[in-house]
């Protein structure tokens, strides 16, 4: 029954549309994106783990300073960038996206070997947190892809929704089981090292046993991606509609200041205590992992653009509040409320917006490019934010933030296609 | 009847699939139940390395001794070295080891962030990470064996007991306050380990400055020292951006400053002379130079060391002054040790080490 109506569907038979057969597909996701997302879950545990006792590790353990870490922390993320792009360009090289998802994957997980064996030497942990970082890097756009490739497209939305939210659900876990271990071991780093190290295995593991590495497609294009090679993945900028998302996404990614910002100004209007300040990223995660489906569903169904616009919207409404003369729980509920709708109505659904118009064996590159252009874009927003707010005060700074936001917001409704929803 | 066999056959038999679905499921399933067994055994084996390390000692307090924070091998942890000859001497032990003192470090005490130990009393602190981190002042006994545990909030920063070992001070930077700016703010406590009475935050002790009493919403302590007496001590006090050397009384309750620019005060063995930091350049560079105060003729000196030190400086005999400075050679701290009074050279102490403590 699944599969006939998906197939009904790729063929573009207008039956497809009935609405009980909807109703079918609306309680179901295929095995492979589920697959997927408990490989993320799992792999988020063990990521997470790590991000949330790091900054203490270096600093309380290893006594480098704050910057030192801050410095290594964003270095590292900007080569993602890079890695991330040829990462989708050799996933689509014959279609060996679960290959080299999975060798992201594995690279992750053996960083944190890298970690233990490091001990205290700072070289050594430099060269696990560039490995952890490059494997990120490499896996995000093939799992992105192979997503799409295992999904019907008039459901990417909900595919793509209860992929983040099982990922976010990991994301949740990873920092209570490592600072439950930091408690149950009195500070035993490497504790938390090792069942990391479990985890990312396992993650590995279920990759390798149940993602098919050459997923049932429902794109209607020709199966096989290797009869032609995919090419230059600059190619990809010839097609207007990638084009004009890609633009939509990098200039709301130029207007987007960050999440330290948001917390770090959640911090001072509130004034509660630093130590508290690794629970404001959970408040966060917690909205997103119970909007992703919800999200995604509604972007199934009105069209990924409203979403994807409203989302960015929700983030402005969180520059507002800053702003406005809002204070205790109600600024601190809401801030982190609309960043958590932020995330649920933009993350996986720009990855939904763009499936349709990149052909399946450029997928992964597609993917990797819109990507890498949010996240440079995002990187140019924060250090001009940093600058503004170091020149002029936060006040001036965060209404800078809305106005570039509200532009972008506009030009981004302009760019964005309206014929993305398959009619 | 006939027809059952074909029944319980129904689900696996058109195609290979769900059947090598199960053994793909069977074979991640024994993998996950192998690496959680990895995981438990490894958090176990840690958290019973923590525990022994957080409570159990291998040695004790014993005279003639240099006891401190080891940051290479047994890192975090306790360590002691046989007290340099002068100190050894006066005590009147009878060792004879000029050599190899780095071979004759023997590691293996309780896990601290700060220590500091004299006759049968040693006080450490300690940090553990969570939310929010918790910090503790854990007083030890003879045998290092943990006596009293007391909750705190805050970074540990200075750590003192008295000559008698009745008396223990520390200080805490506390956190949520900006401590990481030029501003920062401290708690300082005092136990009285024969009555068991705990002052939490000796902020509220009258104090007075010039002859009058003082009044501010920001004074900070930190650095106490205490006299043989046990009731005389010193500390130094924060107030509007300016520090003194203050002098208290615990049973009268009572403080008053002697004068300014004094850090970290450390009362000599003989209690004639304090040395402690002083500040010598504002701003965060280099800001601070050991200085020997006499409490007869209020006179100060400056010690040989010409690096900043940012340490409460322990007195391992009436002769000689012992302090941490940054590392050389990727270590996080090492022990240095200058004559009293102001003339030598320091001398490394101690490779890989901090907060110094001479039990005599």
């Amino acid at each position: 029954m699944y599969l006939a109506s998906t197939g009904a569907l790729a063929q573009g038979d207008p039956a497809a549309k009935a609405p009980e057969q909807s109703e079918v597909r609306r309680g179901r996701v295929a095995g492979p994106v589920l697959a997927l997302g408990a490989v993320s879950l799992v792999t988020d545990i063990s990521s997470e783990m790590v991000t949330a006792v790091l900054p203490l590790y270096f600093v309380l353990q290893l006594g480098l300073s704050p910057l030192q870490f801050g410095f290594l922390d964003g270095l590292y993320n900007g080569v993602t960038a890079l890695v991330r792009l040829a990462g989708g360009y050799a996933a689509d090289r014959g279609g060996r996206h679960k290959l080299v998802a999975g060798g992201g994957y594995a690279l992750s997980a053996l960083s944190r070997l890298g970690l233990l064996l490091a001990g205290g030497a700072t070289a050594g942990i430099g060269a696990a947190l560039a490995a952890d970082r490059v494997g990120k890097g490499v896996r995000t756009a093939p799992r992105d892809a192979l997503i799409s490739l295992s999904s019907p497209p008039d459901a990417l939305g909900r595919a793509f929704g209860v992929h983040r939210a099982m990922d976010t659900t990991g994301a949740l876990l990873g920092p209570l089981a490592a600072f439950a271990l930091l408690w149950a071991t009195a500070d035993a780093y490497d504790a938390v090292f090792v069942v990391s190290f479990c985890f990312g295995l396992l993650g590995v593991l279920m990759l390798m046993a149940f993602v098919p590495s050459r997923p049932h497609q429902h794109t209607g294009a020709p199966a096989r991606p290797v009869a032609k090679p995919p090419g230059k993945a600059l190619d990809l900028l010839r097609v207007p509609a990638f084009r004009r998302i890609l633009g939509a996404a990098a200039l709301l990614g130029a207007a987007t200041i960050g999440d330290a910002f948001l917390y770090l100004l959640l911090q001072r209007r509130l004034d509660f205590a630093i130590s508290w300040f690794p629970l404001l990223p959970l408040g966060a995660a917690a909205v997103y992992l119970l909007l992703a489906i919800p999200a995604g569903r509604l972007a199934d169904r009105t069209g990924r653009r409203v979403p994807f616009l409203a989302g960015h919207a929700a983030l402005l409404g969180g520059y507002v509040l800053l702003l406005a003369p809002t204070e205790g729980w109600p600024l601190l509920i809401g801030v982190l409320l609309l960043l958590g709708v932020f995330y649920a109505a933009t993350d996986g659904v720009l990855m939904a917006l763009v499936t349709p118009v990149v052909a399946p064996e450029r997928r992964a590159s597609g993917m990797a490019v819109l990507q890498t252009g949010q996240a440079i874009a995002r990187l140019v927003a924060a250090a001009g934010f940093g600058a503004a707010w170091t020149l002029w005060g936060v006040a001036p700074a965060l209404t800078c933030a809305c106005v570039a936001l509200t532009a972008a917001l506009a030009g981004a409704a302009v760019l964005l296609p309206r014929t993305e929803r398959q009619a | 009847m006939t027809s059952l066999p074909s029944a319980p056959s129904a689900p696996s038999p058109p195609s290979a699939g769900p059947r090598s679905l199960r053994a793909r499921i069977v074979a991640v399933a024994v993998a996950a139940a192998v690496l959680a067994g990895v995981a438990v055994a490894y958090t176990l084996h840690a958290s019973q390395r923590a525990q022994s390390a957080d409570t159990a000692s291998e040695f004790g307090l014993d005279q003639g001794h240099l006891y401190f924070r080891s940051t290479e091998a047994g890192a975090g942890r306790v360590a002691r070295l046989p007290a340099p000859d002068g100190a050894a001497r006066k005590a009147g032990t009878t060792r004879a080891s000029t050599t190899s003192r780095k071979d004759a470090r023997t590691t293996g005490g309780p896990s601290c962030e700060r220590f500091y130990a004299a006759a049968g009393t040693g006080l450490c602190l300690q940090r553990r990470a969570g939310i929010p981190p918790k910090s503790y002042a854990v007083v030890l006994d003879e045998h290092l064996r943990e006596k009293r545990r007391i909750a705190l909030t805050g970074i540990p920063n200075r750590a003192r007991v008295s000559a008698s070992g009745r008396m223990l001070s520390w200080t805490m930077f506390a956190t949520g306050d900006s401590y990481a700016g030029s501003s920062f703010s401290t708690r300082t406590s005092i136990l009285d380990t024969r009555t068991g009475y705990l002052i939490k935050n000796m902020e509220e002790i009258p104090l007075t400055v010039e002859g009058r009493r003082y009044h501010a919403p920001d004074v900070n302590y930190w650095g106490v020292t205490f006299a043989d007496d046990d009731n005389r001590f010193y500390a130094t006090v924060s107030t509007k951006g300016k520090t003194y050397l203050v002098r208290g009384d615990m049973k009268k309750w009572a403080a008053t400053a002697l004068r300014t620019n004094v850090e970290c005060p450390s009362l000599s063995p003989d209690n004639t002379r304090i040395a402690f930091k002083k500040r010598v350049r504002e701003g965060t560079r280099d800001p601070w130079r050991l200085y020997v105060l006499d409490l007869h003729t209020m006179r100060e000196h400056p010690l040989a060391e010409r690096r900043s030190v940012d340490d409460q400086a322990a007195w391992l005999d009436d002769g000689t002054l012992a302090y941490a400075l940054p590392g050389e050679g990727g270590r996080k701290q090492d022990i240095w040790s200058t004559p009293a009074d102001g003339s030598g050279e320091p001398t490394l102490r101690v490779r890989g080490g901090s907060s110094p403590a001479a039990v005599r």
